[in-house]
């Protein structure tokens, strides 16, 4: 099929697409979109998470032909040209990143969770990311980020 | 994985015309499950229907206080809506107890009660498993079944039901709206997950061309006092070891209504008629909860690695009533 996806905010046709293969797949090998990451393809891990009609899901779990006229942000989507997102920085600045691999999909579910929740308590924090499993960081410098990106945000607005 | 054909269904009643026809024809909802099944090889469907597309995404109130919830509504959402948390709080908080973010932003309501088990062998081709082939004998029994049934299993499978949100459904007395080109049917939860008995690779009621299209929660006054409780390895993101929904009315400290489901425990969702028909009219206490809890798990049939799940799960429907009692359905 000939699959169209805005992907951050940029109308795509992609041809000579299989609707049964995965939309991490799509967006990996046929975009050129590496910044998602493919580790356990089940779900388990959240590296693969991306926004699919503003809400993150799993890339992995969904088929191509499930986005279909749909919109994709990815974690390449979230700076604005060369101005990291906040929690990028926060990321940065936090220490929160070793091997990175973990590091995408955190972002974007870190993103949607002070979109949706600007002021989150630590319980909420650990919930939103529960899905995203990182084996570098014991996670705690990862929190920092979150609640760094957090009150920057809310500082700024 | 296989390959298979890819259909996006348009409608209703194209999903159920494709499904009728063919063979080998599965419904792709959020894919949580069976896509991961399909990468493990232990589902093969020849054609895959996508209905995401179809429009049971709605969430009715109906006349007479009940709510009728599409088959597509995707789990995050069902948790989220307002009707539901305030008639329901038992079913909100049960599904946000399952899976993750991501997990429950893409899982459908439809796709959450055809679930299927956790057992590690059903998941292993090596391994010999009812389930999955039948006749082909039960490796969990007498191998590692930590995570086994204490009730409704059978000789010939003990895996636990795995999934939240039916075990707030089967306290709920929920039903099953599911069409085919034969018409519409409507079974009650409670027929429609199947004890395992000889056929453990039967697990609904479901006919193989039948697509659900909607869950009814009929009007339950007590359900506004109702809570859900779930123990398990760590503190999110984690299969139930024992689960409890639980609503609860109380006057001049006796019990006037109680209702209670077990999940993590039984291998369907579990809805505790003996607790229940105990601690009607008795009082509203902890030894009258406790005897309740006893009287479910007098049924109760474990294996060596598996038997803490009757301790806990006599602790957890005590634990349940008594925050019930005191805090009502905050979570
Ligand atoms: C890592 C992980 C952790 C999880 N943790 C939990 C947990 O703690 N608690 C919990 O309860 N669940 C948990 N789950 C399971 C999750 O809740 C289910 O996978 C999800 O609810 C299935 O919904 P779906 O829409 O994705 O189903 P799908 O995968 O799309 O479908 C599942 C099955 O249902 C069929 N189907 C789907 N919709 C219909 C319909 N309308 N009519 C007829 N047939 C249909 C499909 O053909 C398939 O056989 C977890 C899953 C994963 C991957
Ligand atoms: S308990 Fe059931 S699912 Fe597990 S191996 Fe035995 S038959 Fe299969
Ligand atoms: S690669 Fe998708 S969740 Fe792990
Ligand atoms: S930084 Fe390595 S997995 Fe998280």
């Amino acid at each position: 099929m000939r699959l169209n996806v805005t992907v951050n905010g940029r109308a795509e046709a992609v041809d000579d697409v299989w609707e049964g293969e995965s939309l991490l797949y799509v967006l990996r090998e046929r975009l050129g979109l590496p910044g998602s990451k493919n580790a356990c393809e089940q779900g388990e891990c959240g590296s693969c998470t991306v926004y699919l009609d503003g809400v993150p899901v799993c890339a992995c779990l969904v088929a191509a032909g499930q986005a279909e006229g749909r919109a994709v942000r990815t974690v390449e989507g979230l700076a604005e040209g060369d101005r990291l997102d906040p929690v990028q920085e926060a990321f940065v600045e936090a220490g929160a990143v070793q091997c990175g691999f973990c590091t995408p999909g955190l972002l974007v579910q870190a993103h949607d969770l002070i979109e949706r929740n600007p002021r989150p308590s630590d319980a909420e924090i650990r919930e939103a990311l529960a899905g995203n499993l990182c084996r570098c960081t014991g996670y705690e410098k990862i929190l920092d980020a979150v609640r760094l990106a957090a009150a920057r945000k809310a500082g700024a607005a | 994985m296989r390959s298979f054909s890819y259909l996006s269904a348009p409608d209703v009643e194209t999903a159920l015309r494709v499904i009728a026809d063919g063979e080998g024809v599965k419904f792709l909802g959020g894919g949580t499950n069976l896509v991961d099944l399909m990468r493990e090889g232990i589902e093969r469907p020849a054609t895959v229907v996508d209905i995401t597309r179809l429009p049971l995404t709605g969430i009715e109130e109906l006349p007479g206080g009940g709510v009728r919830v599409g088959a597509l509504v995707r789990n995050s959402r069902l948790a989220a809506d307002l009707l539901i948390r305030t008639r329901y709080p038992v079913l909100a908080q049960a599904v946000l107890h399952g899976a993750s973010a991501q997990l429950r932003n893409m899982a459908t309501v439809g796709g959450n009660l055809l679930q299927r088990t956790r057992c590690l062998y059903f998941y292993d081709g090596a391994a010999a498993c009812n389930k999955r082939a039948p006749g082909s004998g039960c490796d969990a029994i007498g191998g590692f079944s930590r995570g086994g049934a204490i009730l409704g299993a059978s000789e010939h499978c003990v895996a636990a039901h795995p999934s939240d949100m039916a075990v707030a459904l089967a306290m709920l007395d929920a039903v099953v709206e599911v069409e085919s080109v034969r018409g519409v049917r409507r079974i009650p939860i409670a027929d429609f997950h199947r004890l395992p008995g000889d056929t453990p690779h039967i697990e609904t009621a479901l006919a193989a061309d039948e697509l659900i299209t909607a869950v009814e929660l009929p009007p339950v006054p007590v359900a506004a006092n109702s809570r859900y409780r779930k123990v398990r390895d760590r503190a999110s993101y984690a299969f139930a070891l024992v689960s409890v929904a639980a609503a609860l009315n109380v006057e001049d400290g006796v019990v006037t209504e109680a209702r209670l489901a077990l999940g993590g425990v039984g291998t369907k969702p579990w809805r505790a008629t003996e607790a229940e028909r105990a601690l009607l009219g008795a009082p509203a206490t902890e030894d009258a909860f406790r005897r309740a809890a006893e009287a479910e798990l007098a049924a109760a049939v474990a294996g060596p690695q598996n038997a803490f799940k009757i301790e806990l799960a006599r602790r957890t429907i005590v634990a349940t009533l008594r925050r019930l009692l005191t805090e009502g359905s905050a979570a």
